[in-house]
């Protein structure tokens, strides 16, 4: 048995059928971060010692049979954005370098109660700012299939971390794209879901309209398996959500056809500039896929996607400008060595423990918010987020799911991106549009180009509708096998 | 030439919620430096808001009281700025929708003369926490206990045009709250804080003078002085030949003066924005209709309805009605004894003599309704004069433990003398000591016959029922 090759579903079964044990588990993923932790840099924090703790806990648990979740035992990789308590959490940025919670967020006391055991804390762009988790303050991660390459972002250590086989599944957090795309890149699959399904409670907020935490796993079901525990309403949380409770993971698995599905083809979406060729090939193969199962395919016309970009980048610079200034060197994190009075203590602080992405887009969100300027920019960006929504809402009347390229190309090569930034920012144009509607969405590997980088698959759902969602990533899946292909590190 | 102030006011309350707006910590006022507060009102990373609906309840009672249309869709905006008082850098607030607008409150300017002060809007916000700055070096320290309290602040138009009318308008907020129950309204611990915006004009002009908004002021009396100051400034920049410049201007209570703050140049642009961290919030036809339904009686309510239905005067039913404790004392104490002058007499004779004498408070004394009326009974029957009476009211007031009234009577000896005979004897002895007066008497200097009959209850070690005696005097007098 190829312990890290296994999907978290199967370490937890093998665990439950005694085949495998929880420190076991743990210490084959801790065998693959030594062995490519170095070349690939997914993770900031490595925490073996409380891992190990936890584990034999998990493992005493199990065995006398307290735990019976679906994922006991099984080893999780986490953002750096997602407060564990006693474990540093520092969002890659210098600023929060030193800082440790002491509190939890939800979905890390329900994993945890859930039996996961907690390996560590996975590098991503500083704040979450960025497509490549090339802004992270502890330097950049590599794609597994590339070295040369990035992984995407900014989840791009979580999904670098399970394509890698250093963890089977990982939480990350998506705000424009950042589960969605990194999973793309690294040919894993990550899913966002509908917006207040799961708690933001902890997740150190970058856009706090546009986040939602969500699993990166090697399949749906894994997928679905995590949002069963991590799910549902929190009181901590005014903007989240009471769910059906009802197990996502048996609805997704009871997914066999695709019988009267009708999926949408969006053709803005394969014909545009910049649009890979293999990418659309490959994503219109799913579609073929999707129609043998069943589904209705049709193409439809989604005008609207040139003006989600800068509506994005207005409203999460706007609310990430406000969030972050909470970091001011006076409670926690990072505090300028030298300062003369207060503003120069801020500044100081400020200048010294952001990086450059994120001081850009502190200052876009700054000037969007200015007096004289609100109007302009930030009340037009509210505007065309509900004509956005107005439009999903009437697409979703006459299909159940629409499916596009998760991003336009695969994974570029390290440093090419910082230096076009607007080409870096075109890259989400896939996935934005569905967080500013709020909506579930998924990508699952579709493909390889020819480099033999994956190629993503990105399918949309109506609010709410996540079975719909994971049950069409489910049944394609059991179709095809890009998802269970692992690269080669070369460390 | 004459000049008229103009004044608009902006009057922060603290909401006497049991905990604070976005979070479960108390909002009990003082405590050892942050020791009040949670990850959430100190803004730790990943924390969210989430709204304390009884926040909202006492908001809305109040926008009720004061006359307001409440805004059903509620919505609250993010303040931006840096200040270490403030842990997340931004103050949740309402700017574009408050959640109450257009009121009106009556205020007693003069005596027999009303004027209604318009109410622009109130909004609900958290209150900020505090800088604890060292008495050595440079130092500051922040203690966040006060961070989430919540808050209202009441925006007035600008129909005030004198100090007077801002101390009744205050007054009556506080009053107003005080019977809502949704704040301890006291200025000296910050619950409740005012901000004047002042201007002149020269007197019969219908154009805004350019103004100055004075913050820090803390006490009713400071209000007074700080308008009489800042007015006089401002007609002095203007007499003699100066303008005056819009800014915020810092009351220093020790020296009696305004200082400059910032002016407009510098004002901050706070960025406001929609808070998205805490969804709407629809206030239903059912909560509405429930407030409204329970708004309780008001002061002046109250004071009218004692004038009418206990035969008050106005002036004692206000002085009863302006404190909440008071005003219910009174009630339920009458309402078990059915003697409303005897229950009067008591309140505001003795206790509000000390009261006023000894700076107590009501809370200072053991009175409650029960045993008040079991008293106020004793002391309008016939068995004990008002000098028993006062004598046990006082004991009652002051005891360390219930008192049992009877068995302080009877210990005390206390029970009035009426026995005729008895008061005869007195007022024969007392005769036959004191011919100089009964001299003066004779006289016609009847008014000394006060003097006997004092001597005699003296002489009767106080108990004597003071009308037996008069007769008895009367007669034994007549008899000369």
């Amino acid at each position: 048995m190829e312990i890290t090759k296994l999907t978290a579903l199967q370490t937890a079964a093998a665990i439950r059928q005694k085949t495998l044990t929880a420190p076991e588990a743990l210490e084959a993923s801790l065998e693959a971060i030594g062995a490519t932790g170095e070349a690939v840099n997914a993770y900031i924090t490595v925490c073996a010692g409380q891992a190990r703790e936890r584990a034999q806990q998990v493992q005493a648990k199990i065995e006398a049979g307290v735990l019976t979740s679906p994922l006991a035992g099984v080893p999780v990789a986490v953002k750096d954005n997602i407060c564990t308590k006693g474990v540093r959490t520092t969002c890659a940025s210098k600023i929060l370098g030193d800082f440790t919670p002491f509190y939890n967020a939800t979905v890390i006391e329900r994993l945890e109660a859930a039996g996961a055991v907690i390996i560590g804390k996975c590098n991503m762009d500083e704040f979450a700012m960025g497509s490549t988790s090339e802004t992270s303050y502890y330097g950049p991660t590599k794609n597994p299939w590339d070295l040369s390459r990035v992984p995407g972002g900014s989840s791009g250590g979580a999904a670098a971390a399970v394509a890698a086989l250093q963890a089977p599944i990982a939480l990350g957090s998506d705000t424009g794209g950042s589960i969605r795309q990194p999973a793309s890149y690294c040919g894993v699959t990550g899913f966002k879901p509908t917006y207040g399904t799961v708690s933001r409670y902890g997740l150190i907020a970058y856009a706090s309209s546009l986040d939602q935490i969500g699993p990166i796993a090697r399949d749906a079901d894994d997928c679905a398996a995590m949002m069963d525990v991590i799910r549902g309403k929190d009181d901590r949380d005014g903007t989240s959500l009471t769910v059906d409770q009802g197990s996502l993971l048996d609805a997704v698995r009871a997914t066999e056809s695709l019988k009267g599905m009708r999926v949408a083809l969006p053709a803005q979406c394969f014909e545009r500039e910049g649009l890979d060729g293999r990418v659309a090939d490959a994503v219109r193969t799913t579609a073929g896929i999707m129609e043998e199962l069943g589904a209705q395919v049709q193409t439809v016309d989604l005008d609207f996607l040139d003006y989600v970009i800068p509506a994005y980048y207005i409203i999460a610079a706007a609310e990430a400008s406000s969030n972050l200034s909470r970091f001011d060197g006076v409670k926690y994190g990072m505090r300028a060595e030298e300062y003369g009075d207060l503003t120069d203590l801020y500044k100081k602080t400020r200048s010294e423990g952001f990086g450059d992405e994120v001081k850009k887009r502190i200052l876009l969100g700054t000037f969007v918010l200015s007096s004289g300027y609100y109007d302009a920019y930030y009340r037009k960006a509210l505007q065309v987020k509900a004509i956005i929504k107005e439009r999903f809402d009437r697409l979703f009347e006459r299909f159940d799911l629409i499916l596009t390229p998760t991003a336009p190309a695969t994974a570029p090569i390290l440093g090419e991106s910082l230096a076009d930034p607007l080409k870096m920012y075109l890259s989400d144009i896939f996935t934005v549009s569905v967080n500013i509607a709020g909506l579930p969405g998924i990508s699952i590997p579709c493909g390889f180009d020819g480099a033999g980088m994956p190629i993503g698959a990105q399918m949309i759902g109506q609010r709410l509708q996540e079975a719909t969602v994971l049950g069409a990533a489910h049944a394609v899946q059991r179709l095809t096998d890009y998802h269970t292909r692992t690269p080669e590190v070369k460390a | 030439m004459n000049w008229e102030i103009v004044m608009g006011l902006e009057v922060h309350v603290e909401l006497a919620t049991k905990t604070k707006i976005f979070c479960s910590c108390t909002t009990q006022f003082g405590g050892a430096p942050n020791t009040h507060c949670c990850p959430v009102c100190t803004g730790m990373p990943g924390t969210l808001p989430v709204l304390n609906r009884k926040v909202l309840e006492y908001a809305v009672k109040a926008g009720v009281a004061l006359g307001c249309e409440i805004t059903r869709y509620n919505k609250f905006d993010r303040k931006n700025y840096f200040y270490p008082d403030l842990p997340k850098a931004y103050q949740i607030s309402q700017l574009y929708l408050p959640f109450a607008r257009d009121g009106a409150v009556e205020i007693a300017c003069a005596p027999g003369l009303t004027k209604t002060i318009r109410i622009h809007e109130i909004h609900m916000e958290e209150d900020a926490g505090k800088l604890v700055h060292s008495a050595y070096g440079e130092a500051s320290f922040p203690d966040y206990n006060r961070c989430g309290v919540p808050l209202i602040e009441i925006v007035s138009e600008p129909d005030f045009r004198s100090a007077q009318e801002v101390l009744a308008y205050l007054a009556k907020l506080k009053s107003t709250f005080e019977y809502l129950g949704i704040s301890d309204v006291k200025m000296e611990e910050g619950s409740m804080r005012a901000d004047v915006n002042l201007s002149v004009r020269p007197a019969g002009s219908q154009a805004l003078g350019t103004r100055t908004e004075m913050k820090n002021i803390n006490s009713f009396k400071s209000i007074e002085r700080a308008i009489a100051y800042e007015s006089a400034r401002q007609i002095e920049v203007i007499e003699s030949g100066g303008s005056v410049i819009q800014e915020t201007r810092r009351w220093d209570e020790n020296k009696g003066k305004t200082f400059s703050m910032r002016s407009k140049e510098d004002a901050q642009d706070y960025r406001y924005f929609p808070e998205p961290d805490i969804p709407p919030i629809e206030i239903s036809d059912e909560m509405l209709e429930k407030i409204r339904a329970c708004q309780p009686e008001f002061a002046d309510q109250k004071a009218a309805r004692y004038v009418e239905e206990y035969g008050l005067s106005e002036a004692d039913a206000k002085i009863i009605v302006a404190s909440v404790r008071m005003a219910s004392l009174f009630e339920d104490t009458v309402a078990l004894c059915g003697n409303p002058k005897e229950v009067r007499y008591w309140l505001l004779g003795e206790v509000l003599y000390f009261i006023n004498d000894r700076g107590m408070t009501l809370s200072d004394f053991r009175l409650d309704a029960q045993s008040f009326a079991a008293f106020v009974k004793i002391a309008a029957s016939e068995r004990i004069n008002r000098r028993g009476a006062k004598k046990l009211f006082e004991a009652m007031i002051f005891a360390d433990h219930p008192l049992d009234l009877e068995a302080y009577i009877r210990e005390n000896d206390l029970e009035q003398v009426d026995d005729a005979q008895l008061i005869r004897e007195a007022v024969r002895a007392v005769i036959a000591e004191n011919p100089k007066t009964v001299e003066q008497y004779k006289n016609g200097v009847t008014k000394v016959a006060g003097f006997l009959v004092g001597q005699t209850i003296k002489r009767l070690s106080g108990k004597a029922k003071p009308e037996t005696v008069n007769r008895i005097i009367a007669q034994e007098l007549a008899k000369l």
